[in-house]
């Protein structure tokens, strides 16, 4: 199986300091990997490179594209890739306000990335914008409601929405459930897994919430000053931690 | 002041030798007719130029003026629309301007004129080949509202990435059930650039298809563009909810003219009120040719 998205050595400095470092990994079709580490490990910043974001120093991001196969996205045009921004790839911020039009109801919220791949017929746009409503846990009577009228969890789940619409084969989330209380975090990580395993999607999740990487990643990777420490299959990571910062991380968690 | 009595052409004058011809210098003006050719060349690309301070202030139409003075010549007959009226302040104020700095003739008579100088009007008298509209243009940018940053603005430009235009015609249906936008329509020009057609309404936006040459100027954001002669100009729109030119369901009540953009006039406190065309032109000269609406001899 050919992998969505191989990552060789991706490097960013920020002048002498290190962003991230010789990173390296593969993400197959339906794979789902979680990025750990504390702030300021460089998971965003690897996260960034990735998406295009950013530009890395060196390395390369090689993405499976539909029509032409895989192609390294970093030597790509412009114009080439922001459109698999629209379409084949999805970011979903930590804040919501990061990710949505605050001005924009939540149907042209959702509507937008159909618009920004042609489609021109107001009542189609519209059903499918009800539709990931529901899809998200949103009541469909929302749907001409802006974003600042919503709460922060339901700002978050038409986010995903917001991304998900054009049926993106993966995704990058930064912190998707960071400054959300417990119970509304639990319903988002329910709500994420199942459009996961439904849609197919491979997803990208950097977190420093280790549950959050237990319910959804099937792989891990543990970040430490730019470098990649420890990687593996979550549970075998999380119950074995082998590396001595991945141990502390481990044994930070509080247990209720 | 009775309309009747006022000449509607007033033939060349000398100028005011203490200006240059047209006000500006001359190095000023080759360097935004090099700006007007860059735009005439890519219909609907804002050409970045170096604007003048005008001595009048910005929004008063300055851009259109600094085009108005690259262009004019001294055979040129001038013309000058404010909201559709040759009359009114601004109107009055930039074609006394134009007559004393170059000495040009001038006209409120839509035939007459080579060069026509707008703000928030297109001539309902078709344009013809010979003549050139200038529009005043206060903000260029379709996208601004949409997307603060410039940067951003010029990348979806060059890259064509309109979807956000669409987003505000759906947030208007959405919102008010249909197009609720109905001036300053954003159109697509040549297939390529989407363009903001000044806030003329859009009754007015079929009319962007046209015999004449039309420039743009917007004096504050320093920026030009045209739409050159027969180019396609597609206003913007959903298959559901198709582009309509609108007026008010009404006839002209002083010239009967059913086809023209009509301005709402409150005739008293009672609710009193009359329908009138826009341009005082093509009104005056329906009215000549003996055409009188319902309320006809009320202004006399």
């Amino acid at each position: 199986m050919t992998p969505l998205l191989q990552v060789r050595n991706v490097s960013k400095r920020y002048g002498s300091r290190i962003g991230c470092a010789e990173v390296n990994f593969d993400l197959y079709p339906g794979e789902v990997m979680g990025i750990v580490g504390e702030s300021g490990s460089g998971k965003s910043t690897l996260l960034n490179c990735l998406a295009g974001k950013l530009t890395p120093d060196g390395g390369q991001v090689v993405f499976d594209t539909h029509i032409d196969g895989p192609v390294d996205t970093l030597t790509m045009s412009e114009p080439q890739r922001r459109m698999l921004g629209r379409t084949d790839w999805a970011f979903v911020h930590q804040n919501a306000r990061d990710g949505l039009r605050m001005g924009v109801s939540a149907g042209g919220n959702i509507g937008e990335r159909l618009m920004a791949v042609g489609e021109r017929h107001y009542g189609r746009i519209r059903g499918r914008a009800a539709d990931w409503l529901d899809r998200v846990e949103i009541d469909q009577s929302r749907i001409d409601d802006r974003p600042v009228a919503f709460s922060g969890g339901m700002q978050q789940r038409l986010q995903i929405a917001r991304n998900l619409v054009t049926g993106p084969r993966l995704a990058f989330m930064d912190e998707p459930t960071g400054g959300l209380d417990v119970s509304v975090q639990a319903r988002l990580l329910d709500l994420l897994r199942g459009l996961v395993r439904e849609m197919g999607l491979s997803a990208l999740i950097v977190t420093h919430d280790l549950a959050v990487v237990r319910l959804l990643a099937d792989r891990l990777m543990v970040m430490k000053d730019g470098h990649v420490v420890e990687a593996g299959l979550t549970d075998q990571v999380l119950d074995d931690p082998q590396h001595a910062y991945t141990q502390l991380l481990v044994s930070s968690v509080l247990q209720v | 002041m009775n309309a009747a009595t006022q000449p509607r052409h007033s033939p060349r004058e000398s100028r005011d030798e203490a200006y240059n011809f047209a006000y500006l210098d001359e190095q000023t003006k080759r360097m935004i007719r090099r700006g007007l050719l860059k735009a005439v060349a890519i219909p609907g690309y804002q050409v970045p130029f170096g604007g003048r301070e005008m001595p009048l202030p910005y929004g008063w139409g300055t851009g259109g003026m600094q085009l108005t003075a690259a262009i004019l010549g001294a055979e040129d007959v001038l013309k000058v629309i404010d909201q559709g009226a040759d009359d009114t302040t601004n109107a009055v104020s930039i074609r006394r301007f134009f007559a004393r700095t170059a000495g040009v003739a001038t006209t409120e008579r839509t035939p007459e004129a080579t060069i026509i100088q707008t703000r928030h009007r297109i001539p309902e008298t078709p344009l013809r080949k010979d003549q050139i509209l200038v529009y005043q243009v206060p903000i260029p940018e379709p996208l601004r509202f949409l997307e603060p940053r410039e940067i951003e603005t010029r990348k979806m430009h060059s890259l064509q990435e309109y979807g956000l235009m669409h987003v505000k015609l759906y947030e208007d249906i959405s919102r008010h059930g249909a197009i609720a936008t109905s001036y300053a329509y954003p159109v697509k020009v040549a297939e390529r650039y989407v363009m903001d057609p000044s806030p003329i309404p859009k009754f007015d936006n079929p009319k962007l298809e046209s015999e004449a040459i039309q420039l743009f100027g917007a004096g504050r954001e320093q920026r030009i563009y045209a739409v050159p002669p027969h180019t396609r100009v597609v206003s913007l729109d959903f298959e559901d909810h198709p582009f309509e030119p609108t007026k008010a369901e009404h006839d002209c009540d002083l010239c009967g003219a059913a086809d023209s953009y009509l301005d709402e006039v409150i005739m008293d406190d009672a609710g009193g009120r009359m329908f009138v065309c826009s341009d005082a032109d093509y009104c005056r000269d329906r009215r000549e040719a003996g055409q009188s609406g319902a309320k006809a001899g009320a202004l006399s």
